[in-house]
């Protein structure tokens, strides 16, 4: 296997095939210790990483901070509302403050795409993408590519369909980089409205029926339908929305047999899925959890390896 | 190619592992509450091979659990990359056991501190005893071997290699070189 040399994790996008396959390999050693009752290994011991979340969260926030706790990380969490940018400070002197006291490594999400890669050349600890704006949120996409790789064995080759908000989506962005560099074959389908233009320059099929797509596809990737968004009036309903693209089960009865239906969370039941669905046998939503939490300890314990030149010895 | 010397071959590899299994069940009177964890990847190798020979002689065939020590090695703040993290497989609770930890050599000692610290994490054993092919010497914590396949003393600018056919593709052997020093 490679070494692993990054200081950042970014996006999916700067990552080889090797380097993608390095973290999913780590990561499946590091779901083992989640499942014993002493759920703590002291390999970050001393380390200390900080959490900055410009954006509500809980999933994501609080998978990373339990991934740090159980490598014996220390960590903070920076909430936004009552922090100093309220009082004018720019976001770089914000970490820069954050850097001034030794952390090693800052989880960032913010609602504008590109503020962690401002960070990044900003200051000297690690930074990871915890989700910018509509464009990228490489530990989701990881977590998903090791939920495929756990439950259908591979992923080149399979036919991935991403369903939803494809426009505001960095869940998807991410994906489809990742799945793309993994050998899958990626088709998007949503409303025309929800629909970039020019997405199929990134190497995916695009598609406007749900249907079409259910009857060749391995794996449904859905998307939150960001409602929070949908005052700009994207959709004529919410209620035509879940008609057209919502999955129950009537529209999966010819779907293959071992079809995957995962979902980033938060789910909207009755919207994107219904549900029987959502708690049903293809759904493996909660797996994704599980293994977000292997996947963000893989990669907090490969970004945190230190830079120095030093022997190795036994 | 620097001096290299072969100080096992395959049958006093073979005897020495047979030899230990023995030794195990004499001071353990018998197999009851034992197990074997091998540490990665040729400690697991050898602790497969002493629970073979441990079956041919009892006809009985104990637990055995593979230790990945990664995550607590002393010196992942020293080195330039992270090492990559295997899995570690104890399907067994290990509470009240009695438990024979493998390794292949026995050098600073450091090694089997980072395991002892992870076993502990996985349950309290009745008692941990320590089983190598080679203790080489060279002790930097308090830590010994309750059996040892052969005592080799060596300097310390010398490599000591256990060659295993399953994890190296060829026949099993135990090599000392001169480390080349270029600098």
């Amino acid at each position: 296997m490679s070494e692993w040399t990054r200081h950042d994790l970014l996006d999916l996008k700067e990552l080889s095939k090797e380097e993608i396959e390095m973290v999913l390999q780590t990561a499946k050693s590091f779901k083992e210790v989640s499942a014993r009752d002493v759920k703590k290994v002291p390999a970050l011991r001393g380390k200390t990483v900080a959490m900055l979340f410009f954006e509500p969260s809980t999933r994501t926030r609080v998978s990373f901070e339990l991934a740090a706790k159980r490598l014996s990380a220390d960590t903070i969490s920076i909430a936004i509302s009552n922090s100093s940018l309220n009082k004018g400070e720019t976001i770089i002197d914000t970490a820069k403050n954050i850097e001034a006291m030794n952390v090693d490594l800052l989880v960032v999400r913010h609602s504008c795409a590109g503020v962690p890669h401002i960070l990044a050349e900003n200051v000297g600890s690690s930074i990871i993408n915890a989700g910018d704006g509509c464009r990228s949120h490489p530990t989701q996409a990881l977590l998903d590519l090791f939920t495929i790789k756990e439950k259908l064995g591979k992923i080149e080759g399979l036919n991935v369909a991403i369903i939803g908000d494809i426009l505001h989506s960095r869940v998807a962005r991410s994906n489809i980089w990742g799945l793309k560099k993994l050998g899958a074959n990626v088709t998007v389908c949503g409303p025309s409205t929800l629909m970039p233009v020019g997405i199929e320059r990134m190497g995916v099929n695009v598609s406007y029926n749900v249907n079409d797509v259910i009857k060749t596809a391995d794996v449904l990737m859905l998307l939150r339908l960001q409602m929070e968004r949908q005052k700009d009036k994207f959709l004529p309903s919410i209620r035509e929305y879940a008609k057209s693209f919502g999955i129950n089960s009537s529209k999966l009865k010819d779907a293959k047999k071992d079809l995957v239906i995962m979902h980033p969370g938060p789910t909207n039941r009755g919207v994107e899925l219904s549900a029987e669905i959502a708690d049903g046998k293809y759904s493996v939503i909660l797996d994704q959890v599980t293994n977000g939490l292997a996947i963000r300890m893989a990669v907090l314990y490969l970004l945190l390896g230190t830079k120095e030149q030093a022997p190795v010895s036994g | 190619m620097p001096n290299s010397s072969k100080i096992m071959d395959k049958e006093s590899i073979a005897r020495a592992l047979m030899r230990i299994a023995h030794e195990v069940l004499e001071k353990n009177k018998g197999v009851e509450h034992l197990c074997i964890v091998g540490i990665r990847t040729r400690g697991a190798l050898l602790a497969e091979r002493i629970k073979e020979c441990i079956k041919n002689i009892e006809g009985v065939e104990i637990p055995v659990g593979i230790l990945d020590i990664t995550l607590y090695r002393d010196d992942l703040t020293l080195i330039a990359t992270q090492p990559v993290v295997h899995e570690t497989l104890i399907n067994f609770d290990i509470t009240d056991k009695k438990i024979i930890l493998v390794d292949d050599v026995l050098f600073t000692g450091r090694t089997i501190r980072a395991a002892l610290n992870a076993l502990n994490d996985f349950g309290r054993p009745a008692n941990i005893q320590l089983a190598v092919l080679i203790d080489r010497g060279h002790r930097e914590l308090p830590i010994r071997a309750d059996y040892v396949g052969k005592n080799i003393p060596t300097s310390l600018d010398q490599n000591v290699k256990v060659i295993l056919k399953e994890s190296d593709n060829q026949t099993d052997e135990v090599v000392i070189k001169q480390r080349i020093i270029n600098e």
